[in-house]
């Protein structure tokens, strides 16, 4: 058993509001320095496979078709073996 | 001629499309249930608006898995006429059939009012319409900004792709009239091949006299003029 974290982020060239209220929101909060705020997702997934390179292989897939979409995001995972 | 109206689990402007297209300007018209593999012979598929699959993940990204899509796709792919309002057209670039996508507006909230859209160019959907005419309709969405990367917004304007665009009362294309942040005011769009097209703003919701505003219907009459009855 596996458990990989995704992170799926908005490409730089996709306007980010949620991220821009975020960042204004930590400005009135009296925060200053904070000059960008970019949201993302955080997906943990446990995948049932017998080696680490077949979680890859199948969680690569399942970003790339549907916890992602390619035309405005990117994604990166880490993985690790369930004892 | 028959429309057929994809009911998702979340859809809720199935009805309203159906309601329009059959009850008052008499076309056939019936619902295809997403579990369905089975396009009933319609001439004409609607992917109406709503929240399929409660927008989870992203706006239409589950549902361009439903089983009724493979069909939706296959039946596009091979030329049939789609249309997909508000989610439909989440769903459409979703599900490939027509690029770009559909992010959330720049306000950051759900606008529901009417807009002015400007009718770019005639298609197959809008041949009711003349190129450059103002229209009132509503839109009522929290993602529909539309983005695309430059190389495919200068292909959509290249090829005329743009089908309606947010404008004025007068009909110029501002930033003052643009609701959401789509890129070039840009509210709907067709494919290359001219078979799909995909909007936001409702027309089912405005094609009615009773209702106050009819803009919407000539949408739907011209899908039947120029598909014809079979």
């Amino acid at each position: 058993m596996y458990r990989a974290k995704v992170v799926v982020t908005l490409k730089k060239s996709v306007m980010d509001p949620q991220g821009a209220t975020i960042r204004s929101a930590l400005e009135s909060l009296g925060y200053s320095g904070v000059d960008n705020v970019r949201m993302g997702k955080f997906l943990e997934i446990d995948i049932a496979e017998t080696t680490r390179d077949k979680a890859e292989k199948k969680l690569d897939d399942m970003c790339g078709r549907l916890l992602s979409n390619p035309v405005i995001e990117n994604y990166t995972f880490e993985m690790e073996e369930l004892k | 001629m028959k429309f057929g109206i994809v009911t998702f689990p979340g859809s809720n402007c199935d009805h309203d499309c159906y309601s329009v297209t059959r009850d008052v300007l008499g076309a056939e018209a019936e619902y295809l249930w997403y579990k369905e593999r089975d396009l009933k012979g319609s001439d004409c598929i609607i992917l109406p608006g709503g929240f399929s699959y409660g927008d989870y993940l992203r706006c239409g990204a589950i549902a361009k898995f439903a089983p009724i899509m493979t069909e939706v796709i296959a039946f596009a792919e091979k030329g049939g006429p789609v249309v997909g309002i508000c989610n439909g057209f989440q769903i459409l670039v979703e599900s490939g059939l027509l690029p770009g996508a559909l992010i959330k507006n720049k306000n950051v909230k759900f606008i529901c009012k009417n807009v002015r859209l400007r009718v770019e160019t005639a298609t197959r959907f809008t041949s009711g319409y003349t190129a450059g005419q103002v229209i009132t309709v509503p839109i009522a969405h929290g993602e529909g900004a539309y983005f695309a990367d430059t190389e495919t917004i200068e292909k959509l304007e290249n090829e005329g792709c743009v089908v309606f665009r947010y404008c004025s009362v007068d009909g110029r294309v501002v930033d003052e009239a643009n609701p959401n942040g789509s890129i070039n005011n840009i509210a709907g769009i067709r494919n290359s091949a001219g078979n799909v097209l995909g909007m936001m703003p409702h027309p089912e919701r405005c094609s009615e006299e009773v209702l106050g505003n009819a803009d919407g219907a000539i949408l739907f009459r011209s899908i039947m003029e120029n598909i014809g009855p079979s």
